[in-house]
């Protein structure tokens, strides 16, 4: 198991650093590496310093590990359109869009799982197939279109829900969280389930085909055989397999949650990283994407290791190193 | 060999018609929805291919705007204008005609990316899965990579970087920019299927024979394996359709897609959306409901053609 | 013959898939019966309908399957019209079932204890420290060497023999009267058949079960079976002691059957084959389902069906059975 640890953690390397070779190229080749750090109010002193203390002439590889290991530590220079410090903006906004992205991820698992069990239990019944007809309205709506549907109906329409911003926030250290306040909850409900929507119905839907082919395995069907009782066959039985394969897919939607974020926050104006990646682009301040980007590998990475390690802690086949006999 | 020239045309009619006697075209016309799904799907694919001549003004003459017809309701509202069927937008633009000419630009950029995703990812499929080794190895990781990624930061970054290289852009420039970025979201998908199905065909014992008597890799690739992967490269494909409809709608609402002169029906529903707070809501739902119908269709003609397709459910 | 109540009777059993292109039928008047504590064999070519008797009789018929006719009796009582609940309650606790691969039989996330615990106290009043004590007795049974420490394993850690017996060991783990166990062997490598097929017999015998084997393997059939049932197109074709069957077969088809099984004993210059194949569902002939292939058959066999009728020591469904005079 330590070899296998070990080996992610190699390939995990790998693609940081891939990712950070990009962010790299973007920094140095697109656009122009000195305004990216000094902003574009540096006076033409600056540059030439800079220039000189980047070691601009340097060679080439020196100039990345120069920029890895500036990365390493969180510094990406000066946005060019705030003026101020990537690292300072990101932080600020960073928990903005985790708090969103987790209740929106809990949101999707607390739902889906249930309706997907649901729908696999009572397939062919009516209900079920109207969840199945609303999943594929699930997939075929866009991320901005639930937003803007749920703000229409919620707050022009019925005026129960605020549809702007984040709302009463409380500051705890770095952190600042709406979960604390009643109004800082309220803000959080059309956009945390506007970015539930997709995954929820990819949740339900996979559940519900898992839990489908789960039941037509042969271990259930002894299960059945020996005469145990419907609610252990599936629930103790078909509901932990069908589960061991949702728990990887589930995992790695919680990146895809951050990433979507940035839809919703548009939608929300939801002053998080998506907001302002988004700014970014429509800017070109090359340091935010490159930070952005390289924060959202990151967070990726440790995302696929942590579930790599959760299969682990689930299927007893990988875990035990012990021969058959 | 003159059998060839005369079986050639028997073959396609044949073929055509055990189309319709087969398993596909029967589960087709059993099937009310996917039927309801194709009419619908084929009503807007023609509205937009057509829209010059179907659509009943055209909203970008600007000769052709009067400013006092700006903002008003659908036609069966009170103060509704029966020559603008579903409305006016802030400039006297009539929705109806817009939501044509947007669906048109929606669904070119949509079908050119899968295009071109199938392009790509088919191309790197066969190479990985025939010349194997290290380019194998290489194309594989490369698209484990991707394939962490969720599409939309993919898009975004190719074309923020787009944008930061050429800042101005012309229009057709920009199209270019925006169909590369959703392709390279979705070539994955083909690339390993193609590499599978390449991978087993190689090991067949016609290939082998072929390559013995000096047929080149290319013409093996493309006569034996080419015809082998088509069928689940369909089944992607309609996936992928709806899939890049929807990443250009948002590309576009996120106001980096599509360029401002030539609006898709995102672009249309970014814009409506500021008239949503003050009442008019019409400039938003209609484009936004074109767009649930088409890509719904889509879907709903994706998932019957896979059914259809699935030897395991006849 | 002294005849102690059945245990398992079956009567005129017919099982039904309706389909896209018409009703298929599986399973066309099927009788039968096992005494207590019997081992019946049942055996033919694949999609002869052996497994499906096992499972209609089990009530585990995979939709759109089902039972259109005839009545399944255990002790005396039906079982193939009852409410699921009751159903559920006679699986396991009075019918055990064995199927075929060990590797998918059982659960991979939970141990064998685990599984075993489970089963016994769904049927039996005992505590869990009992039922657990009671899994380590079936493992040590089935022949499981260290069974206190193995009870806590996983299915993974355990070889396909191995896995098998766990298998035989839950199946008997309510003490049930009947087992049905559906090609027990046939996913095992040759060397642990014969081990698996001699448990099998060792702790029925002990239990007292009765047990309906289905295998397409006669060798087995000859080691464990008191009698034997041959199937066809989803009728029996011969049914009665195995030794009979084996040696001194009436119907056709297992004449055919055993001629073409090759023996140490004997001499003999060719395999006998018979030819074409058995008829699929959809296209089974009028009359006797074997006609067509049938050296001996006569215009009766294409007009009117055969029942079962004694020929000696055994009954076969044939106008023309190859009696005891013919064969000398």
């Amino acid at each position: 198991m330590l070899v296998f640890i070990l080996r992610r953690l190699v390939q995990a390397l790998v693609v940081m650093l891939s990712v950070a070779f990009i962010a790299f190229m973007l920094f140095q080749y697109v656009g122009d590496p000195v305004t990216n750090l000094l902003g574009q109010d540096a006076t033409e002193e600056q540059r030439i310093a800079l220039r000189k203390d980047l070691g601009l002439d340097r060679p080439f590889p020196v100039q990345f590990a120069g920029f890895v290991a500036n990365a390493a530590q969180g510094e990406f220079g000066i946005s060019l359109r705030q003026g101020r410090k990537v690292s300072a903006l990101i932080g600020e906004r960073f928990p903005a869009t985790l708090e969103l992205a987790l209740v929106a991820g809990l949101i999707a698992l607390g739902l889906g799982i249930p309706l997907g069990v649901y729908a696999a239990l009572r397939r062919g019944k009516a209900s079920a197939q109207l969840l199945m007809t609303a999943t594929l309205f699930g997939v075929s709506l866009p991320n901005f279109v639930v937003g803007i549907v749920l703000i229409w109906v919620f707050a022009v329409e019925l005026k129960w829900l605020p549809s702007f911003g984040r709302g009463e926030v409380v500051a705890l250290g770095s952190w600042t969280s709406g979960l604390l306040t009643r109004d800082g909850l309220l803000h959080l409900i059309l956009p945390a389930f506007t970015l539930s929507a997709f995954q929820l119905t990819l949740i339900m839907r996979l559940v519900r085909a898992e839990m489908l082919e789960v039941l037509r395995t042969d271990y259930i069907r002894f299960a059945r055989a020996r005469g145990l009782t419907d609610r252990s066959v599936y629930f103790g039985h078909a509901l932990k397999n069908t589960l061991v394969p949702v728990i990887t897919i589930t995992g790695l939607q919680l990146g895809s949650l951050i990433a979507f974020a940035i839809i919703t926050e548009q939608v929300f104006q939801w002053p998080g990283m998506g907001l302002l990646f988004i700014q970014a682009v429509q800017f070109a301040d090359i340091p935010v994407m490159a930070a952005y980007l390289c924060l959202i590998s990151l967070i990726f990475v440790v995302i696929n290791l942590g579930v790599d390690l959760l299969y682990f802690a689930v299927d007893p086949r990988l875990r035990v190193e012990g021969k058959a006999h | 060999m003159a059998v060839d020239a005369d079986s050639k045309p028997a073959a396609s009619t044949s073929a055509l018609r055990g189309f319709f006697d087969g398993d596909v075209w029967h589960s087709f016309r059993s099937s009310p929805v996917a039927m309801l799904a194709a009419v619908i799907a084929l009503v807007c694919f023609v509205c937009a291919l057509f829209a010059e001549v179907v659509a009943p003004h055209n909203p970008f003459d600007l000769a052709t705007l009067e400013l006092m017809d700006s903002l008003k309701p659908p036609s069966w509202v009170e103060g509704g204008d029966t020559r603008y069927w579903l409305g006016t937008d802030g400039q006297g633009r009539d929705i109806l005609s817009a939501l044509m000419y947007g669906a048109r630009i929606s669904l070119l950029v949509g079908i050119a990316s899968v295009l071109l995703s199938i392009l790509i990812g088919v191309s790197l499929g066969l190479l990985a899965g025939f010349v194997g080794g290290r380019t194998d190895a290489f194309i594989m990781r490369i698209c484990d990579v991707m394939l962490s990624f969720p599409s939309i930061l993919v898009a975004l970054m190719i074309s923020g970087v787009g944008r930061t290289l050429f800042p101005h852009a012309p229009d057709m420039l920009a199209f270019v920019v925006l169909v590369l970025a959703i392709a390279l979201t979705g070539w994955v998908q083909y690339a390993r299927t193609v590499r599978g199905s390449t991978l087993v065909e190689r090991n067949k014992e016609y290939v082998q024979a072929a390559r013995v008597i000096g047929v080149s890799g290319f013409r093996i690739m493309r006569r034996h394996v080419l015809p082998n992967v088509l069928g689940p490269v369909l089944v992607l494909a309609t996936i992928q359709i709806a899939s890049a409809i929807i990443t250009e709608a948002t590309l576009s609402f996120l106001g980096v897609g599509v360029p401002a002169t030539s609006p898709s029906l995102g672009t249309l529903i970014r814009n409506g959306n500021d008239y949503l707070f003050s009442g008019e809501w019409w400039i938003t739902a209609w484009p936004s409901l074109t767009l649930i119908l088409i890509t719904l269709s889509v879907n709903l003609l994706g998932d019957w053609l896979r059914d259809a397709l699935n030897p395991r459910l006849r | 013959m002294a005849m102690t109540a059945p245990l398992l009777e079956v009567s005129h059993l017919r099982v039904e898939f309706p389909t896209r292109h018409g009703t298929l039928l599986a399973l066309d008047d099927i009788s039968f019966a096992i005494a207590p504590g019997e081992i019946l064999g049942v055996v033919g070519e694949s999609g002869a309908g052996k497994s499906l008797t096992g499972a209609a009789i089990i009530g585990l018929l995979d939709p759109p399957g089902r039972i259109a006719a005839g009545e399944i009796r255990l002790a005396g009582r039906r079982i193939d019209n009852l409410p699921y609940e009751q159903l559920r309650r006679i699986r396991g606790r009075e019918i055990g079932a064995v199927f075929q691969d060990p590797l998918t039989s059982l659960n991979p996330l939970y141990t064998v204890g685990r599984q075993l615990v489970e089963t016994i106290t769904t049927h039996l009043d005992l505590t869990a420290r009992q039922a657990r004590a009671r899994a380590i007795e079936l493992l040590a049974s089935t022949g499981i060497p260290a069974p206190e420490a193995r009870v806590d394993h996983f299915p993974h850690q355990f070889s396909g023999g191995m896995r098998q017996r766990v298998v035989i060991a839950l199946a008997l783990a309510a003490n049930p009267k009947l087992i049905v166990a559906d090609e027990p062997t046939t996913a095992l490598d040759v060397s642990i058949q014969a081990q698996i097929i001699a448990l099998l017999k060792k702790v029925c015998r002990e239990q007292g079960a009765a047990v309906m084997l289905v295998t397409h393997d006669m060798g087995v059939i000859a080691e464990t079976c008191d009698r034997v049932a041959v199937m066809y197109a989803g009728r029996i074709a011969e049914i009665g002691p195995v030794a009979d069957v084996i040696h001194r077969p009436a119907h056709p088809y297992t004449v055919g059957l055993m001629g073409s099984i090759p023996a140490m004993d004997e001499d003999r210059e060719r395999l006998l084959q018979i030819d074409g194949a058995m008829p699929r569902l959809t296209a089974i002939p009028p009359g006797c389902a074997f006609n067509p292939r049938c050296p001996r058959v006569v215009e009766r066999c294409r007009a009117e069906r055969p029942e079962l009728a004694q020929v000696g020591a055994t009954s076969a469904a044939c106008w023309r059975p190859v009696t005891v005079e013919a064969q000398r």
